[in-house]
């Protein structure tokens, strides 16, 4: 059975060149690890097995070109992206039985480079959670310690990234839905500069702030991963036309000169002690190679969580109206007339979390609250880019924690959305902004990994690649794997 | 600033989703702990501050008007959850209880 904490992208592409391996091995063999670990983690709400097994028999055909690493790689979707043929639910009750008539462009871009869909994974309803407890479907659990969240929304694909089923994921973040769990499971989570990557496919919930990104055990794995999947789209006129780089250049562990910022709202209140010892580690190791950190301010950070929550919540409950019961989707039984399908299928299929939001984003849009909510907050997202082109007109990056504990336990924060709320205070900011972030391994706290988050100006993903795969090379955080169920 | 049940289910209509009696408690209390903590910026002054409702700089992207040939008709039907003839089947848009 391939072993995933003992390769990546590259050695496996040389072993599928060399023939080693197969390109229907690797997939069997995925498999078979799926239906070991993932009794455990729960990470899938489906598998992809036929198409999965028909396409490497194919690459085996034609042979894997030296050319293209990604060539028979299996990889899993977060199962808020739209796969033709392949149920794609948003983990809610709402599109249990939804299968797209088309795909997302990301999972057309993965085709051509010929990577294999094993299958979909699990997440918040409608990726709003931090934890995934809000599938309507699975409990997805921690890869290092089964009582814990994986974190969220995109917690299924971190998960099972960090587990050993699979090397990469594509995951969606809105509000750090990518790097709060990749920094909860101790792996690589990449949220794209807003544009970067098409949506088209993305089920909606926040339109201005959705980024569809990979989640990975390394950061050469990672842009690896983005190299395929950015890039215009007719699609999408919100993505962007600007040239895409070879992301995986230019990583040569040099970072001398480099000039980083760390804000001391980043490790303020509420961002827990040994979390904080374990970042100004990271700021000790970056010096070492050259870098200078120095603290800044970000003012208004911490304005981001209600800022966040109004215009999240705001562009939801227009996005969700689609769900109607009338054209897909769930659909209420014993309905009397036109409005009770509406009410009652939306009622009845939609959970706690997404009524909430929705009637969050409702009350903010609707005369006399409108000024005092949802155009206060887009004031002060102003604010809070501001904040952040003050520092990058200083600085290369800013560098803090991904979030501000380590994952919490299963049950631990469910019934309560404010607290559930703020652990997301650090991730928020950059989606207001549309700016690029990254998680990546920088320690443990308890037995538990710490995320390590750099934020880059707009389309500034190579420099935070650059500077991760310095961190990456002068630490051995990333070779840590988790013991699940006494395997690994 | 308090939320009312009836402020609540008042938005609740309008987001056409509805709750009993307990349901309607719950998310009061939580609703007004939420409205609470956004609430928070009404200490940001904000006089003369731009809204910011998107971060791309792209800006009214046009394309050619070219036909191009839509979705066939039997895909788009695929997931729609009761159909008759080809046509989307609901429920009469008048209360049955109320006809005649």
């Amino acid at each position: 059975m391939v072993d995933y904490f003992k390769n990546d992208l590259e050695s496996l592409h040389q072993a599928l060149v060399n023939k080693d391996l197969s390109s229907e091995e690797l997939v069997k063999s995925t498999f078979e690890k799926i239906e070991t670990i993932d009794p455990k983690i729960e990470a899938f709400l489906a598998l992809n097995k036929d198409q999965a097994l028909a396409k490497a028999q194919e690459l085996d055909q034609k042979g894997i070109p030296t050319d293209n690493v990604l060539a028979g790689i299996p990889i899993g979707i977060k199962d808020n992206i739209v796969t033709k043929g392949l149920t794609t639910t948003a983990a809610s009750k709402m599109l249990a039985n939804f299968k797209p008539i088309y795909n997302a462009t990301v999972m057309d871009k993965l085709d051509q480079v010929d990577m294999i869909n094993v299958g979909k994974l699990n997440m918040d309803e409608f990726a709003m959670g931090g934890s995934t407890e809000t599938s309507a479907f699975k409990l997805t659990k921690n890869a290092w310690d089964q009582t814990k969240v994986p974190g969220g929304s995109s917690g299924g694909s971190a998960a099972a990234v960090a587990s050993g089923q699979i090397l990469a994921a594509l995951g969606s973040d809105t509000g750090g839905s990518i790097r709060q769990p990749a920094a909860y499971n101790g792996i690589v989570g990449l949220k794209p500069t807003y544009g970067r990557v098409s949506r088209y496919g993305l089920i909606a919930f926040a339109s201005s702030l959705d980024q569809i990104g990979p989640l990975t055990r390394t950061v050469k794995d990672n842009a690896l991963v983005l190299n395929a999947i950015a890039g215009h789209d007719k699609h999408d006129f919100t993505s962007s036309s600007k040239e895409v780089p070879n992301f995986a250049a230019g990583l040569d562990g040099n970072i001398k000169g480099l000039k980083i910022a760390l804000p001391k709202e980043y490790l303020g209140a509420g961002v827990d002690q040994e979390v904080k010892d374990a970042i100004l580690k990271v700021a000790k190791t970056f010096e070492s190679l050259g870098a200078t950190v120095e603290e800044v301010s970000l003012p208004h950070s911490k304005y981001g969580v209600p800022v966040y929550y109004i215009i999240a919540s705001s562009e939801a409950s227009s996005n969700l109206q689609r769900f109607d019961g009338i054209r897909y989707g769930f659909r209420a039984s014993d309905v009397k007339n036109l409005e009770d399908v509406y009410v009652r299928s939306r009622s009845e299929g939609f959970g706690d979390e997404v009524k909430r939001r929705i009637m969050l984003g409702t009350f903010s849009l609707s005369a006399g609250t409108y000024d005092a909510f949802f155009k206060k907050a887009a004031q002060v997202r102003t604010l809070i880019c501001q904040d952040f082109a003050n520092v990058f007109s200083k600085y290369d990056l800013i560098m803090g924690p991904t979030a501000p504990t380590t994952a919490f336990g299963l049950g631990e924060d469910i019934d309560d959305p404010v607290t559930m709320y703020m652990n997301d205070i650090l991730t928020i900011p950059v989606n207001l902004a549309g700016l690029p972030g990254m998680s990546l391994p920088a320690g443990f706290a308890k037995g538990l990994p710490v995320g390590l988050q750099l934020i880059g100006p707009q389309f500034a993903e190579n420099m935070l690649y650059k500077a991760g795969y310095a961190f990456e090379q002068a630490t051995d955080f990333h070779k840590a794997v988790p013991t699940i169920g006494g395997q690994n | 600033m308090a939320i009312t049940a009836s402020e609540v289910a008042h938005v609740a209509s309008l987001a056409k989703l509805s709750f009993n009696a307990e349901e309607l408690e719950k998310f009061t209390g939580q609703m007004d702990e939420i409205i609470n903590m956004v609430q928070e910026l009404s200490e940001v002054d904000t006089t003369d501050v731009p809204v910011t409702t998107h971060v791309t700089d792209a800006f009214n992207v046009m394309r050619e008007d070219v036909a191009v040939k839509g979705t066939d008709r039997e895909l788009l039907m695929q997931n729609v959850p009761e159909s008759q003839d080809g046509y989307i089947k609901v429920p009469a848009i008048i209360d049955e209880s109320e006809e005649g």
